[in-house]
């Protein structure tokens, strides 16, 4: 299978960041909703999956040892987002 | 704890120079109705909520809120770097240069310093929930006012984005209120 570009893995962990995030907010106020609660598993494994496959070709998202930091990724190096450079 | 994430939450990418329409954001940045306002007081609010969902739900839509706030200081990064000192006086932003040059002061876009004056700790969660529902329309209503005044798809479309959360949010806050009523 094809690795998925930069772009295209940013854009897929952007879209289920968001996916988790919005059904975090409904399961605060639903915590017994057996559907949203599946839904959240489902998404939030898969997006797991896809920040651990980008910080290790492209370097780390997260600081404070909750991503891998290397020699050849160091926490500076990559754009800061709020210059529009993000990918 | 917090753990920063080196990205924004919903991409920001402005191509073109606009340092009126960076002034206006700074309602969203540092003003009554601003995200930096939403977060702080959601944030102060969660201590005393009173069950463990509407704890949950303060501190989380607090979080979103930061990554609202990054977004907006994004937008009026891009809008504004690398402005002439021309471009700053026709823009009526010499007087903000003069006391922050391009940096992103907490204020509003008056150059009113940011307050907690904007914002309420009831401390009483029907009264706090309540607040936290006004809130969000009345940035719903900036976000709205703010889409009017500019032309350019780059902005817009952040601020849409924007606009839809704060409708999210106060749906989920009125479910928190409910809740409560019922207990």
């Amino acid at each position: 299978m094809q690795q998925l570009s930069k772009q295209d893995l940013l854009h897929q962990i952007r879209t289920l960041m968001f996916t988790c995030a919005d059904l975090n907010l409904f399961l605060d106020t639903h915590p017994d909703n057996a559907a949203a609660g599946a839904d959240y598993a489902c998404y939030s494994a898969r997006l797991i999956a896809l920040k651990r496959e980008y910080e290790t070709r492209f370097g780390p998202l997260m600081n404070f040892g909750n991503s891998l930091i290397s020699d050849s990724f160091p926490w500076t190096e990559c754009p800061w987002p709020w210059t529009g450079e993000e990918v | 704890m917090w753990i920063y994430e080196k990205r924004l939450q919903y991409p920001v990418r402005i191509k073109r120079r606009d340092l009126r329409m960076a002034r206006l954001l700074y309602a969203q940045y540092g003003g009554a109705d601003s995200e930096l306002a939403a977060s702080l007081r959601y944030l102060a609010q969660r201590y005393t909520m009173p069950t463990p969902e509407t704890k949950a739900l303060l501190t989380d839509i607090g979080t979103e809120e930061l990554a609202h706030w990054e977004m907006i200081g994004a937008m009026i990064y891009q809008l504004s770097a690398g402005a002439s000192i021309q471009e700053i006086k026709s823009a009526g932003m010499d007087a903000n240069y003069v006391g922050h040059r391009l940096g992103l002061y907490l204020q509003d876009p008056n150059g009113v310093p940011f307050t907690a004056a904007v914002l309420q700790v009831k401390g009483e969660p029907i009264a706090d929930l309540t607040e936290d529902m006004a809130a969000e329309q009345k940035a719903r209503v900036t976000y709205e006012n703010l889409i009017r005044l500019t032309d350019d798809p780059d902005v817009k479309d952040p601020l849409r984005f924007l606009r839809e959360r704060e409708i999210v949010h106060f749906q989920r806050f009125g479910e928190a209120l409910e809740s409560i009523q019922r207990l």
